[in-house]
């Protein structure tokens, strides 16, 4: 007989949202590597139907409470195609400062408090502040910073409510935003240093033919707009499309063991990667220089195709952030007028991508003749890694069933952590276990 | 009294989540800085947002985020509710449902097939409801999201058994007492502030915006005057019923009233039916 070893862990900690991992190995052979998510369904593209485009982002901001900016994001820009108006250049400025804001605090999050203590051997932030507490104490104050951008241009850090189709419902104040300058500048000089600390983490390994997806724009580093490009892999073609044409190339599809869909480029049916990793394997170029001589200097090798180095990735893009914020903050002379574009409600459909910190974020609406959200379509970053994680799981699994258990199923979790997945997000959680059977175990041959 | 603390044992906290956008529990750990200094009173036995250390009950002080929505959930409460001397809930979907609490207007059979293609495999119940419907419910914590201060003083207080201190009176207040110009007198907006708990500080009204209850209804308000109001100024019943039925919709005062004016979409006011 050969042995059978279950390695699950549910819930998975340090994670948002509810979810779980699932591994069974007989032998050499993985017979079940699965990202389960079991985050109860919330069926937000169903309650959307017969709202008002005004409520919309309001609503959307709940599906997820570290990132309501990207849902709020998503669904203004998609409404406006739909509406057929245009915001100013002005407004489309403050809207990617509050996106910085919002990149910087989930990314400080996920870096410092969940993602940091696997490296360093702990079971939390809290637990790491003894013998790390500058660490914990810049992670928090980065976090706070990110909150506060989005206070003054969101009116609040979770669920904004300063945020409408077409722009904004008050003028952010000019002053306000000014003030933010010098705490910007502390903010990207902390983030330089986090780079390089970082990147110094010791990561396990594991080389994985990523086929990247995000969006690129033409002159800087992708987040509220740009075309929809993919790397290629081994297994698939590079792409380079209008996200009108999002549907045409990726499909989701729903899996036993998921409440979230997983999603898959068409054809091949094989998993992509969004997120900061696939954001820097194609779009590094486009960087802000003080954050792009960082990625340069920490000895990041590209393309990135070590998951456990999102780290450093999300390092970047919060240094990327601070320096982008302070630029936009140093031009601030004055309220922006108009701060909204009038709309009549009408039929129409319309769809936008925006990238959310965990990766491309996909809306698409259509509205009934008198205005009202007939349909609505959301496609999250979480959903999209879902079949990836699996893939990586897989990857990484012969080389780690050499060690105990614990320390297996810790890499497993670790290697999901690296995702930074959004549970809520994915409509559903994740879980991850690891556990051997103890009777099957001293059957086994090996 | 220093030497009877160090003799007591810390409290025990725990957290834990439903239905729900994580939000609440990011304003905890917002206040991070603030719970750090806690953690030296409080010991964090279960937080699984922040920490893998996932320690078993009783716990003094159980955070629940979230609304029940599948059958799981119900039997999960009850086990909690068994381990936590204090339960406290936090936020709009574990006090009334949630904006998942839409779900309940509608057929579930229709919400599942509209996102999954086999929804068999998917175990949701047709409603999403709160955690008092289930168990009995220490305090409440209202707000989408919770407001951070108000989160710590009620963490603060339950452990040093006292009753928390979280306003009761509606945002109309807050906007007064701040000196924002009305939004429902002088713009004619349909506004819930003057029958929403006060707590954010009056944020929407002082963004030219109508505020849409996320703090659920104050004590003791009358929603039939108020739509009847706004109708007068023209408001489409249409419009008020998804007003009402929102982010706290499903919350008794708001249920009440949202029902009431879709039974009767164009018909008369209640009160010129009197």
């Amino acid at each position: 007989m050969t042995e059978i070893r279950r390695f699950n862990v549910k819930p998975l900690a340090r994670v948002e949202g509810e979810g779980a991992l699932r591994v069974r190995v007989q032998g050499d052979a993985i017979e079940i590597a699965e990202f389960n998510i079991y985050e109860p369904p919330r069926f937000f593209e169903k309650l959307l139907v017969g709202r008002e485009v005004r409520e919309v982002p309001d609503i959307t901001a709940r599906i997820c409470g570290i990132c309501p900016v990207a849902y709020q994001m998503s669904a203004c820009h998609a409404l406006e195609k739909a509406l057929g108006i245009a915001v100013t250049p002005e407004i489309s400025q403050l809207r990617r400062l509050l996106y910085c804001g919002e990149w910087l605090q989930s990314h400080a999050l996920h870096v410092h408090l969940l993602h940091a203590p696997d490296f360093l051997g702990f079971e939390s932030g809290f637990a790491m502040a003894a013998t790390h507490p500058g660490l914990v104490e810049n992670g928090l104050k980065l976090k706070a910073l990110g909150n506060r951008v989005i206070e003054v241009i969101g009116g609040r850090a979770v669920h904004p409510i300063n945020v409408t189709v077409g722009g904004f419902y008050k003028a952010p104040s000019a002053t306000e935003i000014r003030r933010l300058v010098p705490e910007l500048e502390w903010g990207l000089e902390t983030c330089l240093s986090l780079v390089a600390s970082v990147a110094s983490f010791e990561t396990p390994s594991l080389e994985v033919d990523y086929e990247s997806v995000a969006l690129q724009h033409d002159s800087d580093y992708p987040m509220t707009d740009g075309m929809v490009v993919s790397s290629g892999s081994a297994r698939t073609d590079s792409l380079r499309i209008a996200v009108e044409a999002y549907a045409e190339h990726f499909a989701e599809r729903q899996v036993p063991h998921s409440t979230a869909l997983h999603s898959l480029r068409r054809g091949t049916q094989t998993p992509y990667l969004t997120g900061p990793v696939a954001r820097m394997n194609l779009s590094r170029d486009r960087l802000p220089p003080r954050a792009a001589s960082a990625a340069e200097a920490c000895g990041l090798e590209f393309p990135i195709r070590n998951p456990y180095r999102s780290i450093v990735a999300r390092a970047v893009e919060m240094a990327a952030a601070c320096e982008l914020a302070a630029g936009i903050a140093r031009e601030a002379t004055a309220d922006i007028a108009p701060f909204r574009i009038d709309y009549e409600p009408r039929a129409g459909s319309g769809c936008h991508a925006t990238e959310a910190p965990r990766g491309l974020l996909y809306h698409r609406y259509r509205l009934d003749d008198r205005g009202l959200v007939a349909e609505a379509e959301i496609i999250p970053p979480t959903s999209q890694n879902q079949a990836q994680v699996e893939e990586d799981l897989r990857g990484l699994l012969p080389s780690v069933l050499r060690l105990d258990d614990a320390e297996a199923t810790r890499r497993c979790e670790m290697l999901i952590r690296s995702y930074d997945p959004c549970i809520s997000c994915a409509t559903h959680f994740l879980t991850l276990s690891v556990d051997r059977a103890a009777g099957e175990r001293e059957d086994g041959t090996e | 009294m220093a030497d009877r603390t160090a003799s007591v044992r810390k409290p025990r906290l725990a957290v834990f989540k439903f239905a729900s956008c994580d939000g609440c529990q990011l304003q905890l750990l917002d206040a991070c800085g603030q719970l750090m200094q806690l953690a030296d009173r409080v010991e964090i036995a279960q937080f699984l947002e922040a920490s893998s250390r996932v320690d078993p009950g009783p716990y003094d002080l159980g955070l629940v985020e979230g609304s029940i929505s599948t059958a799981e959930d119900v039997e999960r409460i009850q086990a909690i509710r068994r381990d936590c001397r204090f339960l406290v809930t936090i936020g709009a979907c574990a006090t009334s449902g949630g904006i998942q609490a839409l779900r309940n207007w509608g057929k579930i059979d229709e919400f599942l097939s509209a996102v999954y293609a086999s929804p068999e495999t998917i175990d949701a119940l047709a409603t999403s409801t709160p955690i008092a419907d289930h168990v009995p419910v220490d305090f409440e914590l209202r707000g989408c999201p919770v407001d951070p201060h108000q989160l710590l003083d009620v963490v603060t207080s339950v452990l040093l058994g006292r009753r928390p201190k979280v306003p009761s009176q509606s945002v109309c207040v807050e906007c007064k007492s701040r000196g924002t110009v009305c939004v429902a007198v002088a713009r004619g907006i349909p506004c819930l502030g003057p029958v929403t708990q006060a707590g954010c500080g009056a944020l929407c009204p002082t963004h030219n915006r109508e505020c849409f209850g996320c703090y659920g209804p104050a004590e003791a308000v009358n929603l039939v005057s108020l739509t009847g109001f706004y109708e007068q100024q023209g408001a489409s019943r249409e419009h008020l019923t998804r007003l009402v039925r929102g982010i706290n919709g499903y919350s008794e005062a708001f249920r009440c009233e949202s029902d009431r004016l879709q039974e009767e979409p164009d018909g008369v006011s209640t009160r010129e039916r009197a």
